[in-house]
């Protein structure tokens, strides 16, 4: 039988879930315009999953451990542009990889402050995440700049040049993968890394399992924490100069208002908001759902301006039928 | 003592002496002298608030000690500290076992372990087949990935052990574990017990209701008040002498009236049941009768009486309520016909801890103290006030959160509030779980009392001397069914436990 | 029944005393800063002009922060209401309509936005409390679909062009008070009393307190959900109102900045975002001080994206201080483990 060589709870799962939505996505795309599933499409797809499937997987690991982060859309666009404009300022021709690390270690900062307040002050998450959102985007905006930079350093255009592969279909259109397609493998592997072989990663799991547990056996769950939003504010730095380089454009007010579709993407994924749960291949299946949608909604016959109505209720879909089947098995358990 | 390798002139694993514990100002431990060596079984007993919680966290290290000197291994520790206690092999299994429910079996018993070693990577083959040994040791077979959160509780107190000795436990301390088991598993668990003791790893029991662990244990030493007010050889002990010392008085109960002839029947249950949980059950209750449901953890004692009050629902059968038709898994229903239910958890079921008292009986009661949609508050005050009178409930202030008070006058509280609604059946589940002695013979008197008034009520517990002294008739329940229907007066302990386990 | 007719504890000690002082406080630092333009009486009436519908947002997100929810949908459903009424104005109600016809049409758009508001508050009820799902995922999910409604109906432009009568209900007065600052003050009674005197209200804050006891102590929960996303929904269509007729128009993407304030101003207000405490005086004080404070920092020509800074840093620091005291600020190893 199929069943026997599939992971136990393979069916209840919210990846088969969402993988069987992708699925029928494309089905239906496929039927109404046979031109939908090409090299193209899919090279397009990726493109436009790299920022955000960076930017999930780290939501992805702050809800495992149990706390949830709104801050990293800002995070990520006060990387990209305080470190463009370092870069400007003090060497125009600074190699690519320099300003990537350099968005990445203020984004690492940007995260140790909530981490300060999560960790050390144990303030609720949402509530810290959502202050710093603000205060993040309000600093940039107000003693960094309110200018969109079009003229980036070179070595950023260089970036968004670079590609892996590019090509032309039989039919004739154009496909490119670029190298931030690298980016979001190495985030991948290095989180799969992480949360899968590590002991770091095993304690974000405990923690969001149990926090109490988790400290009563001796793990340091302040500094736990810490890292997880240092971690993840490093990764919304890769975001954001990824997103500038790819643009060309620094853009100070681009990227925050994505959170929510970034979330959803996570929930969508299997993550649970009271912790402890969360793959990163439901994560990357969340987002090619979410990009989907925003992408290429009109492919299946639904006018763009629908969007929004569905992924909202992607959103209350994939969250609702396992919240209601485990409502469901409470209530059976008596 | 049981361990081979244990010479009489080795010091002792763990030497307390003269340990005193002052919380600003509040002695929670008075002098007390606490020893145990290796492969040896100590049942520490005590109410709450005795002070035997505070003395775990002095060994384990979570609490510092304010006079006294800890010897571990003959070596004296200036600074306990969780970290310290635990590399000299001092692990606590907490009630609540500290499990990471979305984790799987073999990580939750291996991981602790290699933490411990300050490994940096998680070495996945290693944990499984440390698991895997460390079940086959204590001879238990339990899947290595299955989520604990999927695990019955029995299980989980096993992968806690397994845990604990993972970890190279020398001495485990167990806070209150045979609470949440049923006898079989009780047994299963002491026969472990044995086998640890042989293995050299030394067993303190933390409990106040020790009976059942009195069989695998050397020494019994006994707290009350932060002082240690007996000590001596478990043989010496019984049910009865450890509750005379933890209370530090005997307490005679009276039997209750005999039930009026021609009581008309209040509540009439038939063939209820629910698919593996419990089946076919009737029952009837008359106006004025105690009737006792007894059985074991697993029973289906607890789903019964929470469908009686709608809080289950059930598959089939009817519930009769004066003649009408109860509807089935509706609380707010059942409650309004006049069934009230008192649960078994009062610090997570029963009360809002940090709402005050008076809003705590009131609750049930603001539909009849409403005018034109707004509340008489001086209503509720006054009657609220009138049943922390009648109930005797030691309170400094109506508007003091209800967390301020001891076990006993919390458990009046829950019993005020369905009190107050004047309901006609009341069901009561484990009315004197962590109660002292003291408190647990005045609810009983408050419940013959209610009897007497005509009130019908069903007590769910599984405190034997508790059902004898106060039920007209006992149903035993086991697998779900009612097996043995009792008349109180008419058995004893011994027949109840035997019926209750065969 | 803390603060009932016994024992009200000193009013010193209770948390919103705390607030009363930041309001005061910034109050007189504005006043300091900028006597003569901040004192004015222009100031003050804009500013009474300014708050009402952004705090009704707060009232909204306050009730259902009792219990231990919250609607993150809010501006959702203000900006779908406003929508639905704005489109019946807009066919039905010709500008050049005779007063007595318009001001029918807009009690119509009126009843339909509040309708629409209820709706959604049902449908937000009914996710969390009859599918279980965590009231975070809910309105955050209902939210899209209700400004993504708003956007299908009009194409994501904005509405525009009613009757005179419309701008009434935003920016007039009524006896020299503001008719936004009216709608406020009657709604925040409303929740007040709502909250602290009917049984509903000591409901929804036990419940908040602990979801299982109330389960346990025969409160119908299922009942007390919807009616309280409801009454969050319809709040939350009159702050559409307000919002549509001060803007004279409605637009699905109105007022985006104002979840996060809602959020803000009922967590400063003292609200326990885990349930089980919240009251309106405090929300009343907190919407004070984000007002006082944006409008004083427009006086001193500080630019909107600072003021976002400062309502942020408001927002951790006001935790802190509820969580910690002020204590807290100095000694971190001190924090309590719970």
């Amino acid at each position: 039988m199929l069943t026997g060589l599939l992971p136990k709870g393979f069916w209840t799962r919210n990846e088969t879930l969402v993988a069987g939505v992708i699925l029928a996505f494309c089905l239906m795309a496929t039927l109404s315009d046979p031109l939908f599933f090409t090299v193209t499409t899919l090279s397009d797809l990726l493109r436009a999953s790299i920022v955000i499937g960076i930017l999930a997987i780290g939501a992805m690991v702050v809800l495992i451990s149990g706390g949830i982060d709104v801050s990293f859309t800002a995070v990520a666009v006060f990387a990209m542009y305080v470190a463009t404009r370092i870069a400007l300022a003090v060497w125009p021709d600074m190699p690519w990889p320099m300003i990537f690390a350099l968005a990445m270690f203020v984004g690492a900062g940007l995260g140790a402050i909530n981490g300060l307040f999560i960790a050390f002050f144990k303030l609720p998450t949402l509530i810290v995440t959502l202050g710093t959102l603000s205060v993040f985007r309000g600093f940039l905006l107000t003693f960094v700049g309110s200018q969109r930079i079009s003229d980036l350093p070179p070595e950023m255009r260089d970036f968004s040049r670079g590609v892996l592969a590019r090509g032309t279909t039989e039919a004739g259109s154009f496909y490119s993968i670029p190298w931030s397609a690298l980016a979001l493998l190495a985030v991948i592997v290095l989180t799969w890394f992480m949360l899968k072989k590590t002991m770091l990663g095993r304690s974000i799991y405990a923690i969001g399992g149990s926090q109490e547990s988790a400290r009563r056996i001796g793990i340091n769950v302040q500094w736990t924490q810490f890292f997880i939003y240092v971690y993840v504010g490093a990764l919304a730095g890769l975001a954001g100069i990824i997103h500038g380089s790819v643009g060309r454009m620094a853009d100070p007010f681009s990227l925050v208002g994505l959170e929510l579709s970034v979330l959803a993407a996570v929930v969508l994924g299997g993550a649970r908001l009271i912790g402890g749960y969360g793959t990163i291949t439901g994560t990357l299946l969340g987002v090619v759902l979410i990009v989907l949608v925003q992408t290429n909604l009109i492919v299946i016959g639904i006018p763009t301006i629908w969007q929004s109505v569905t992924i909202g209720l992607l959103i209350l879909l994939g969250t609702g039928v396992p919240a209601y089947r485990a409502k469901r098995a409470a209530a059976r358990a008596g | 003592m049981a361990n081979p390798d244990a010479s009489p002139t080795t010091a002792p694993l763990i030497d307390l002496r003269a340990i005193t514990k002052r919380y600003a100002g509040v002695t929670a431990l008075d002098t007390v002298d606490f020893t145990i060596a290796a492969g040896e079984a100590v049942c520490l007993a005590g109410e709450n608030g005795s002070g035997k919680s505070t003395l775990i966290k002095i060994i384990s290290g979570v609490e510092q000690h304010t006079t006294g000197q800890i010897y571990i291994d003959g070596v004296k520790v200036d600074h306990n500290n969780p970290r310290r206690a635990a590399a000299h092999g001092v692990m606590v299994i907490f009630q609540d076992f500290s499990l990471f429910p979305n984790l799987q079996v073999y990580e939750n018993i291996a991981y602790p372990s290699q933490l411990g070693a300050r490994n940096r990577l998680f070495d996945r083959a290693a944990a499984r087949k440390m698991a895997s040994d460390v079940l086959t040791k204590i001879g238990v077979d339990i899947d290595l990935d299955t989520r604990v959160e999927a695990l019955p509780v029995a299980q989980k107190q096993l992968v806690a052990i397994c845990r604990a000795l993972a970890s190279k436990a020398r001495l485990i301390i167990m806070d209150e574990p045979t609470t949440a088991l049923t006898e079989r598993e009780v047994a299963r668990l002491l026969n472990i017990i044995r086998k640890l003791k042989e293995d050299g790893v030394a067993v303190v029991f933390v409990s106040h209701k020790l009976a059942e662990v009195l069989d695998v244990s050397e020494k019994v030493v006994v707290l009350r008040n932060g002082k240690k007010v007996a000590d001596g050889n478990a043989k010496d002990f019984d049910t009865k002498s450890l509750a005379f010392h933890m209370t530090g008085r005997e307490v005679p109960e009276s039997a209750p009236e005999p039930l009026k002839a021609g009581a008309a029947t209040l509540m009439q249950v038939e063939g209820l049941s629910k698919t593996s949980v419990f089946e076919n059950v009737s029952l009837e209750l008359k106006a004025g009768e105690i009737l006792g449901i007894t059985g074991l953890l697993g029973s289906g004692r607890t789903s019964l009486a929470k469908a009686l009050f709608g809080l289950v629902r059930p598959d089939a059968g009817t519930i009769n309520f004066d003649g009408t038709k109860v509807p089935l898994g509706d609380p707010v229903a059942a409650s309004k016909v006049g069934i009230g239910y008192v649960p078994e958890d009062r610090l997570t079921e029963g009360l809002f801890l940090t709402q005050s008292i008076l809003r705590n009986v009131a609750i049930g009661r603001l539909d009849n103290h409403t005018k034109g949609g707004l509340l008489d508050m001086g209503g509720l005050l006054s009657e609220a006030a009138d049943w922390i009178s009648r109930l005797k409930i030691k309170a400094p202030d109506i508007a003091a959160p209800v967390q301020s008070l001891s076990g006993g006058n919390q458990q009046r509280v829950s019993l005020a509030r369905w009190l107050s609604r004047a309901p006609r059946v009341l069901l009561l589940n484990g009315p004197s779980v962590g109660v002292d002695v003291g408190s647990k013979a005045d609810i009983h008197d408050i419940i013959r009392d209610l009897a007497k008034n005509g009130i019908g009520i069903i007590m769910i517990s599984d405190d034997l001397p508790e059902l004898l002294a106060t039920c007209h008739r006992i149903l035993v329940m086991r697998d779900g069914r009612i097996t043995d229907e009792l008349v109180g007066a008419s058995t004893t302990e011994a027949d109840l436990a035997r019926r209750l386990a065969s | 029944m803390s603060g009932g007719p016994h024992r009200a504890p000193g009013f010193t000690e209770a948390p919103e005393f705390k607030l009363l002082i930041i309001a005061v406080a910034v109050f007189a630092l504005m006043a300091v800063l900028a006597p003569d333009r901040f004192l004015s009486a222009q100031n003050m009436t804009s500013m009474a002009f300014q708050f009402p519908e952004f705090a009704i947002l707060a009232l909204a997100m306050t009730i259902t922060m009792m219990t231990g929810g919250i609607d993150l949908s809010v501006v959702g459903v203000a900006n779908f209401s406003a929508v639905t009424g704005a489109l019946i104005l807009t066919t039905f109600a010709d500008p050049g309509l005779g007063t007595g016809d318009s001001l029918m049409w807009l009690s119509i758009a009126l009843l339909a936005s509040l309708a629409i508001g209820a709706v959604c508050g049902l449908a937000n009820g009914t996710l969390v409390a009859h599918f279980g799902l965590p009231p975070i995922l809910a309105t955050l999910g209902s939210g899209l679909v209700f400004t993504g409604f708003a956007i299908a109906m009009t194409g994501g432009s904005a509405v525009m062009g009613f009757p005179n009568v419309v701008a009434w209900l935003g920016n007039e007065q009524l006896f020299g008070v503001p008719v936004p600052l009216i709608l406020f003050a009657v709604l925040a009674l409303l929740l007040h009393v709502l909250l602290t005197r009917t049984a509903f209200g000591l409901r929804v804050t036990m419940y908040g307190a602990n979801p299982l006891a109330a389960l346990y102590a025969a409160v119908d929960i299922n009942r007390m959900i919807l009616k309280v996303y409801v009454i969050a929904g319809m709040f939350s269509s009159v702050a559409g109102m307000v919002i549509m007729s001060r803007a004279n128009s409605a637009k699905a993407d109105y007022g985006s900045s104002y979840l996060l304030l809602a959020v803000l101003i009922a967590v400063l207000g003292g609200v326990n975002p885990y349930g089980g405490y919240g009251r309106v005086i405090g929300v009343i004080l907190a919407v004070l001080s984000m007002q006082f404070l944006s409008s004083g920092l427009n006086m001193l020509q500080v630019s909107n994206f600072a003021r976002e800074l400062i309502w942020g840093a408001l927002l951790i620091f006001v935790m802190i201080i509820n969580t910690h005291g002020l204590p807290g600020l100095k000694s971190l190893k001190a924090t309590p483990s719970k």
